[in-house]
């Protein structure tokens, strides 16, 4: 693999289909559709060729040398700004085992939102070029490692998000989508300062007494290359860098999305197209996540290990709180959003434990809520075309009128509650097992798990109401069994949640040698910075 | 046989029900018979189980065969090093005797269920259910860890799910399921953070890792009291499974599912999976574990059986006489009977099921009729359903020549040498009354079902033997109710092989301090008794020994009692249920509605979630959203405010700069005239002013 440009390749290759659709005239529908379907197997069959060459062993997350699949050059290089001095961007891109995972997963959702989105009607050509700027910007984000071209990512996701809500949504489809770019843009102004904020902190003096600034996270993390009068200098520790992390927190938290900063996220979900709110939940919610992870964790150790306590109590707010809304709600698609909000508290709680099981489940969760999520987006959305309602009271023993599809609920219902042989229980019960290992957040722990209970308390509520019972022949000539499109939306997902809950081990290993190098560099890292701070 | 013959044929028993449940689910439309494959299947695992059993316990009677392997590798941990989490299985004598159990009970439900189950449209969908059922119930027996009995825990609590709300489009049946469901939760939460405390401390799940660990004085966070709390949590997971009180409310309305389910899973085999799991950590448990444990057993078994003494439905009677019985069987773990606990397991489980199936035999005949107030009388038009049902009751009454008695002797012996021993006689006395009222409400279910006369003709006419597929099992079960399987010697347990050659105390690994003393032989006395190795020591052998008797005869007393009175009331006559109903009103009203648990825990927990959950909803919409768009709000009121104050203000202030310079210059371009003179006169009247302000004077 040496040389060949793979990951700007998985990157930009929804680019070169979005050009290609452009120059499609809008009548040829099917000729679009077709294109965008090519374009995001192309980019499975990429992520498969990179976790073929993926070195097990490698940890990747502070050290260049044991990244892989590095493209790196000089991309923007303005010298002489008076103060400012020399501007430097790197176009800078790797993987390691915290990334793979995550390329993996909007690979394989972006193709199943592609199949999802067959069925869409109104203006066609702009939907589907939209959705693959949507993938590049998405998969930008997990494989960047220069917080510019990160940020640049992270911004490029946010307008054709906007529009595929704002154009292709349900009837406030305007206001979920004004509410989501402005809560998102909120965050992003915080991030923007932070990322300034650091590159005045971090540089090299060059032989002529210049310095150079740099974007580069992996420069950023070593407290070497910090100047001493930094303003974010872990040299000399000081409340900016609480501040700072606090800043680019609340930018990533909205996206989890961390209670109180999720009421967007229901209103973009019961607004946005189905094949929207997949890739909404199934993708879009891991980016915060992981920038904490790429980016607040080794960039702030000694921060990190301060405020582990507040993530985690945030995370278990998210459990419960999300959970117990969740079972208020009378809308199918809400329900599943509230889900997505309790089940993102387990990512949360996971990563505050600082430790290699919770790091460990916290990110498989990641993926594992990105599969699960999906396929529970996809359900709604399968009730949802026929019937034109989500009102869980509306229906009622659909087990006998669609029983292949009550199958597919079920396994999907079962996966999303943690049952054991399915991937969801392996992650959240890494979680906790990594969280219950600190004594700090024991106890925090021990209220997290009431969230098993009050999860399967509303799925199986949920799929009491509307498939036990008897029938409501209201729906007698509209409710048919799931089609050929459908299966093939849900088998692959299907087969994804139970081959993970048999074997963890294909995901777990790719991720554990970079889980083990996190955990120990964020150890070293706080144990260091104190020193020098004393 | 080999060791790994063993293990491998273990292992083939374990994956053979999964098989058939893939095989029968995916299948089962198109071909409509592959259920037989289904019944094939089972019935092959059982004759597998009867040779590893054989096997096991000529040839490895006091070794355990063991096989694991590394299922996550978690490499070189910061802090720990090496961490992996492995699976395997562990096959003793336990697991041997319970794989012929599950097997078998299995394998004559599928059989039974081949003709009550006939004309259900979902026939197929029923027996892959017993499959997969099967497959994780075998999970929990063979595991050797902590994790991988979670793991099978939850799988048969998903078709113990699926086959109590087999019926779904009845409201009563998928409520059932999901009380089945949420109830057994709350223990497992309990049972889940117990592992974790003992997975923080050992970085293992493997029960005999962690049982060496706490034998060398290791404890969880260094204290005994954390080893108390880990036994006890552990142990809710048994609560909830084994429906012991308080969480024993989701096993009477599992009665919703078909009833050779109800023999097969909420009788015999799955619930009883808490007690195996007791049995499984007995050797960790403290002495206060153990007397919390005792006093959950002791309690739930009272309770339930005073329930079972008012209830008309057949299935509900037995429902409540499972929990009793089970609440027994932990009680006997609790006390230390580690031996009869497990043996009342495995009589109560043929027993337990030959009644489930004998009432199923009579709710089928009767056209699903379930009310005993409408039977009566059946003894003629049902011969054999009747006396299987009667022998299986003789059982649970613990009446000499039957297996129960046997078990439930020993049981009772536990628990007065317990009293004995400790001074917590209320345990015996509870034991007893049990026992008491077990036989009363045992033949009361006999007498109203099958002696008498028939209340109702109608049904009464229709009613008929059942077919050979379905009285076989019974008459299978009824036969494994006596004796004779277990001991020679009809009264006499300690004769037999079961009970000290096969099931043997295993030592307790609690250090000194903790634990009950009588629970560990001393060192001056010998490490082998009469019969191979015991665990306890002499004092307790003594007691149990003093006990012996006495139990024999109080329970036999008492059940003879029980069942004196049942036939005084029910047959004869002699004295009136309902005079005795009128004068304890209240008592009866409250056993009649099962002491209101049921609409005490609505009012309480079920209304206050749900409430909470709409109060948060409600907070989340208006509060915390509010919060959001008050502030969107705010700012384009802001927005507005500035807008208004740009317009009329700043831009104000800007316009009426301009306007007044235009005005001063409109004004004073009138002074522009052109003509000399004025200008002249202007400057001279200047000069004047002028004159006069700096002027010298």
């Amino acid at each position: 693999m040496n040389g060949f440009p793979i990951l700007s390749l998985i990157t930009f290759l929804p680019v070169i289909g979005m050009i290609i659709i452009l120059f499609i005239p809008s009548k040829m529908i099917k000729e679009i559709k077709i294109t965008s379907l090519i374009i995001t197997f192309l980019q499975i069959i990429l992520a498969v060729v990179l976790l073929g060459n993926f070195n097990y062993n490698a940890g990747g997350i502070y050290e260049v040398s044991s990244f892989q699949f590095i493209e790196k050059f000089r991309w923007i290089e303005l010298t002489g700004l008076s103060w400012i001095g020399t501007i430097k961007v790197d176009y800078f891109l790797g993987a390691d085992g915290l990334s793979l995972p995550m390329i993996l997963l909007t690979a394989i959702v972006s193709f199943i939102a592609i199949i999802s989105s067959w069925n869409i009607s109104k203006s066609i050509k702009g939907y589907f070029a939209l959705f693959l700027l949507l993938d590049t910007g998405m998969m930008g984000v997990f494989v960047a490692l220069d917080f510019f071209l990160f940020y640049i990512f992270w911004e490029l996701m946010l307008l054709p998000m906007y529009f595929l809500i704002g154009i292709w949504g349900g009837p406030r489809k305007e206001y979920a989508a004004i509410k989501f770019f402005i809560y998102t843009l909120f965050g992003s102004v915080f991030m923007l300062l932070v990322m300034i904020a650091l590159y005045f902190s971090a540089g090299e003096t060059l032989a002529d007494g210049r310095v150079v600034y740099t974007f580069n996270l992996l420069a950023l993390m070593d407290p070497a290359n910090y100047l001493d009068n930094g303003l974010l200098s872990p040299l000399n520790p000081n409340n900016y860098r609480l501040a700072a992390y606090i800043a680019l927190f609340v930018g990533f938290a909205i996206k989890i999305p961390m209670f109180p900063f999720h009421t967007w996220l229901p209103d973009a979900h019961v607004e946005a197209p189905t094949p929207i709110s997949v890739i909404l939940a199934g993708v879009l919610l891991k980016m915060g996540t992981y920038g904490i992870l790429r980016i607040s964790y080794p960039i702030f150790p000694e921060i990190t290990e301060q405020l582990a306590y507040y993530i985690a109590l945030f995370g278990v707010i998210n459990i419960i709180y999300g959970g117990l809304v969740a079972l208020a709600q009378k809308d199918f698609k809400k329900l599943i959003a509230y889900s997505s909000v309790s089940h993102m508290g387990y990512v949360l709680l996971g990563m505050a434990s600082m430790s290699t099981t919770g790091i460990t489940g916290a990110i498989f969760q990641m993926f594992n809520h990105g599969t699960i999520t999906a396929m529970l987006f996809l359900i709604v959305g399968v009730i949802y075309d026929r019937a034109h309602t989500r009102e869980i009271n509306g229906f009622g023993g659909l087990a006998n009128k669609m029983p292949i599809y009550t199958g597919f609920v079920t396994v999907a219902f079962f996966a999303a509650i943690g049952l054991p042989s399915l991937s969801g229980f392996i992650s959240e019960a890494l979680v906790f097992v990594g969280a219950f290992g600190v004594a700090e957040i024991r106890t925090l722990t021990m209220i997290g798990t009431l969230g098993i209970l009050i999860g399967a308390a509303y799925m199986l509520w949920t799929l009491q109401r509307i498939f036990f019972g008897e029938f409501n022949t209201k729906w007698e000539n509209v409710l048919h069994d799931i089609t050929f499109r459908e299966y093939a939306m849900l088998i692959p997902l299907t087969i994804i949640i139970i081959f993970l809950g048999i074997y963890p081990s294909a995901m777990l290993d790719i991720m554990n040698t970079s889980v083990n190098t996190l955990v120990e560099f964020i150890a070293n890292g706080a144990q260091n910075i104190r020193i020098s701070g004393m | 046989m080999s060791e790994t013959a063993n293990i491998n044929i273990s292992i083939a028993i374990l994956l053979l029900p999964l098989l058939g449940f893939i095989i029968v689910l995916f299948f089962g439309k198109r071909f409509p018979k592959i259920y037989l494959a289904e019944v094939g299947i089972i019935s092959f695992a059982f004759i597998l189980s009867l040779v590893v059993g054989y096997s096991k316990l000529t040839s490895f009677l006091h070794q355990d065969l063991l096989f694991s392997f590394t299922w996550i590798n978690f490499g070189n941990v910061p802090k720990i090093g090496e961490l992996t989490v492995d699976l395997g299985i562990k096959i003793d004598n336990l697991t041997v005797i319970m794989l012929f159990v599950v097997n078998l009970i299995s394998m004559l439900v599928h059989i039974y269920s081949i003709a009550y189950m006939e004309g259900d449209k979902r026939y197929s969908r029923y027996f892959s259910y017993l499959g997969i059922f099967t497959f994780s119930m075998l999970g929990i027996v063979l595991t050797d860890n902590l994790l991988m009995m979670y793991i099978f825990w939850e799988l048969v609590g998903l078709s113990s799910y699926l086959l109590i709300g087999f019926w779904y489009e009845k409201q009563s049946a998928s409520d059932a399921g999901k009380k089945a469901f949420l109830t057994n939760r709350i223990g497992d939460i309990g049972m889940f953070i117990g592992i974790l405390i003992l997975f923080t401390n050992y970085k293992s799940f493997s029960f005999d890792f962690i049982y060496s660990q706490i034998a060398n004085g290791i404890l969880p966070y260094g204290s005994e009291v954390w080893l108390t709390a880990a036994g006890i949590l552990v142990f809710m997971g048994a609560v909830g499974k084994s429906a012991q009180f308080p969480l024993h409310v989701w096993l009477p309305d599992a009665m919703e599912g078909p009833t050779p389910v109800s023999a097969l899973i909420h009788a015999a085999t799955m619930v009883a999976a808490g007690v195996y799991l007791v049995a499984r950590i007995f050797v960790m448990l403290t002495a206060d574990a153990m007397l919390v444990i005792a006093i959950v057993g002791a309690v739930t078994s009272l309770f339930a059986a005073t329930i079972a003494l008012t209830q008309n439905d057949i299935k509900k009677v037995l429902a409540y006489s499972t929990v009793s019985q089970l609440g027994y069987m932990i009680m006997a773990l609790g006390v230390g009977a580690y031996t009869y606990a497990f043996f009342h397991l495995v009589t109560h489980a043929f027993f337990k099921a030959c009644l489930f199936l004998g009432s199923g035999s009579v709710i089928h005949s009767m056209h699903h009729e379930q009310d005993i107030r409408e039977m009566g009388g059946l003894k003629k038009k049902m011969p054999i359903t009747y006396y299987t049902f009667l022998i299986s009751t003789l059982a649970i009454s613990g009446i000499p020549l039957t297996s129960g008695f046997l078990s439930k002797d020993g049981l009772l012996a536990g628990t007065l040498a317990f009293g004995e021993l400790t001074g917590h006689w209320l345990i015996p006395i509870m034991g007893f009354l049990v026992a008491f009222l077990t036989a009363f409400y045992m033949f009361r279910l006999v007498i109203l079902t099958f002696h008498g006369e028939p209340r109702n003709q109608h049904k009464f006419d229709h009613a008929h033997e059942s077919p050979f597929v379905m009285v076989m099992p019974l008459v299978v079960l009824s036969v494994l109710s006596t004796f004779i399987w277990y001991t020679p010697n009809p009264i006499g347990a300690t004769d037999g092989w079961f009970a000290t050659e096969w099931v043997q105390t295993p030592q307790t690994v609690v250090p000194e301090t903790s634990r009950f003393d009588f629970m560990v032989r001393e060192p001056h006395e010998a490490s082998v008794g009469e019969h191979g190795l015991i665990a306890h020591s002499e004092k307790y052998e003594h007691a149990m020994h003093w006990a012996h008797y006495p139990a024999m005869i109080l329970s036999i007393l008492l059940g003879g009692l029980g069942i004196l009175l049942a036939f005084t009331m029910y047959q004869w006559k002699k004295i009136s249920p309902d005079n005795i109903a009128d004068k304890v009103k209240s008592l009866y009203k409250g056993s009649l509605n099962k002491w209101y648990v049921d609409e005490i825990y609505d009012a309480s927990f079920i209304s206050g979630t749900l409430g909470l959950g709409n109060i948060l909803s409600w907070f989340d919409k208006w509060i915390v959203d509010g919060i959001v768009n008050g502030s969107a709000t705010l700012t384009r009121v802001f927005s507005k405010i500035s807008g208004w104050f740009d317009t009329y203000i700043v831009d104000g202030f800007v316009n009426a700069t301009a306007f007044i310079s235009g005005f001063i210059g409109l004004n004073f371009k009138r002074m522009q005239t052109g003509k000399v003179q004025t200008y002249i006169v202007l400057v001279v009247f200047s000069i004047i002013v002028l004159f006069f302000i700096i002027g010298p004077f």
